[in-house]
């Protein structure tokens, strides 16, 4: 098993999979290194990427009117960075900035998403692991909603 | 000294009558939290065990359930933590050093710190849910080769709301390992941005010698039990601390009850075992 394919497998998003699909996803990443505070990339864009941490913390940003820069999320070492790129219109939705020198793997999507459409069980192993993704990250976005620590017990 | 406060007279209940407790000093945690340094009157150490609580008041404005934050092994202190969310919270965190307080306590079952002793201990706490937790952490921490990895999951809704922020690299630095996160944050913040459970996922916790304290709102502690579960903890594993409308403190009242327990006599802590039947029926 090549160095990619390795790192790949370790991350939770791609464990268990087989070699030869393993194989397939390294085909299409490349290493790649981001200094801290420098964008890895910015909402609107096209999603023609998707990224695996492999050290470092990517903060995902929204831009409000008067608001400035929210933090939404941090993501960290083992995470995937990304989900845009499997639905159309394959555009990104927040900004993507390296609070730390990161390095990362980054996916060439569309060839990644040619190979799905190639091998549906590629795809469909895929889709399964980011389907689970997404809900934990739902899950999260609903609590972060409920705003669990505001003042509920105004009685006191 | 109001008269409330006096010294309690020969065949009056200590458990129905406050005790007299003088601000020592006073620091803000957050914009609306507080927490109070207390001397008992009497000169009496107020013995207790960690994640018990008093009935706390300050005169005229009534009695609410807060736990003890302080060192169980200096009980000559008493510490509170308290955030103001209404009148007679607001009343108590109004209070400056020389104000005198009304205690009557300790109530309720404590952690099950000595239980736990060659365990991997994890602290779970969301907001203040941290105040009732450091007594424990404090145990632990003058314990510290009685127990595994110690690690504290802390999250929080911004990074001013993080209570004891001035404290983490302490701990830090004793043998806890800190993870905090907060649900927002602006650019400035280089944390962790999420929610607590995510914490627990990165933790690499090693579920058979793993138990969890865990206290914070009753939904961001379910959240936190469906993690840990799913992360292959046991539920006889998992202890909560809950809150009720706690009255009398001491089961007589029936206020604070929950399915067949009633908080201040029975809990606050429990293993989630026993309290998850309860915690989902929306009645209660």
């Amino acid at each position: 098993m090549q160095a990619l394919e390795q790192l790949i497998s370790a991350s939770p998003v791609f464990e268990g999979m087989q070699e030869k699909h393993l194989k397939l996803i390294a085909d299409c990443g490349r290493s790649i290194e981001v200094d801290a505070d420098k964008y890895l990339f910015r909402a609107s864009g096209a999603a023609d990427m998707f990224w695996l941490i492999r050290t470092g913390t990517i903060a995902l940003e929204l831009h409000g009117a008067g608001r400035g820069a929210v933090v939404i999320e941090t993501l960290h070492a083992g995470e995937v960075v990304g989900w845009s790129w499997l639905f159309a219109p394959y555009r990104l939705q927040f900004d993507g900035r390296a609070i730390e020198p990161c390095s990362l793997v980054a996916f060439d999507a569309p060839r990644l998403r040619a190979k799905c459409d190639e091998d549906h069980e590629l795809g469909y192993q895929l889709m399964q692991r980011f389907a689970a993704h997404m809900a934990v990250a739902l899950t999260a976005t609903r609590m972060q909603l409920l705003d669990v620590y505001g003042n509920a017990r105004a009685v006191r | 000294m109001l008269a409330q406060y006096a010294d309690i007279p020969a065949g009056v209940s200590a458990a129905t009558v406050p005790a007299p407790f003088q601000v020592i000093s006073k620091c803000q945690d957050t914009p609306d939290t507080y927490t109070f340094e207390l001397e008992g009157r009497s000169g009496t150490p107020l013995e207790f065990l960690p994640g018990q609580c008093t009935m706390l008041s300050r005169g005229g404005f009534g009695e609410v359930p807060i736990s003890i934050s302080g060192d169980p092994d200096a009980p000559e202190r008493l510490w509170h933590t308290v955030r103001s969310l209404g009148l007679r919270t607001a009343a108590i965190c109004a209070s400056e050093p020389g104000d005198v307080l009304g205690v009557r306590g300790p109530w309720g079952q404590p952690w099950p710190v000595e239980y736990l002793e060659g365990s991997d201990v994890v602290i779970a706490a969301g907001g203040i849910g941290l105040a009732p937790l450091r007594s424990a952490i404090l145990w632990l921490l003058a314990r510290r080769d009685r127990y595994g990895r110690l690690l504290l999951l802390y999250g929080a809704r911004t990074p001013d709301q993080l209570v004891y922020a001035d404290q983490l690299q302490a701990w830090q630095e004793r043998g806890l390992e800190v993870l905090v996160t907060v649900d927002s944050a602006g650019p400035e913040w280089l944390g962790n941005v999420g929610v607590v459970t995510k914490l627990a996922r990165r933790a690499a916790l090693d579920a058979p010698r793993t138990a969890v304290l865990c206290c914070g709102p009753e939904v961001m502690m379910k959240f936190m039990v469906d993690t840990l579960l799913h992360l292959g903890l046991g539920s006889e594993r998992i202890y909560v601390s809950m809150e009720r409308n706690m009255q009398c403190g001491i089961g007589h009242c029936g206020h604070c009850q929950l399915g067949p327990t009633l908080i201040c006599k029975h809990g606050p802590v429990y293993r989630w075992s026993r309290i998850q039947p309860w915690i989902d029926v929306k009645e209660l």
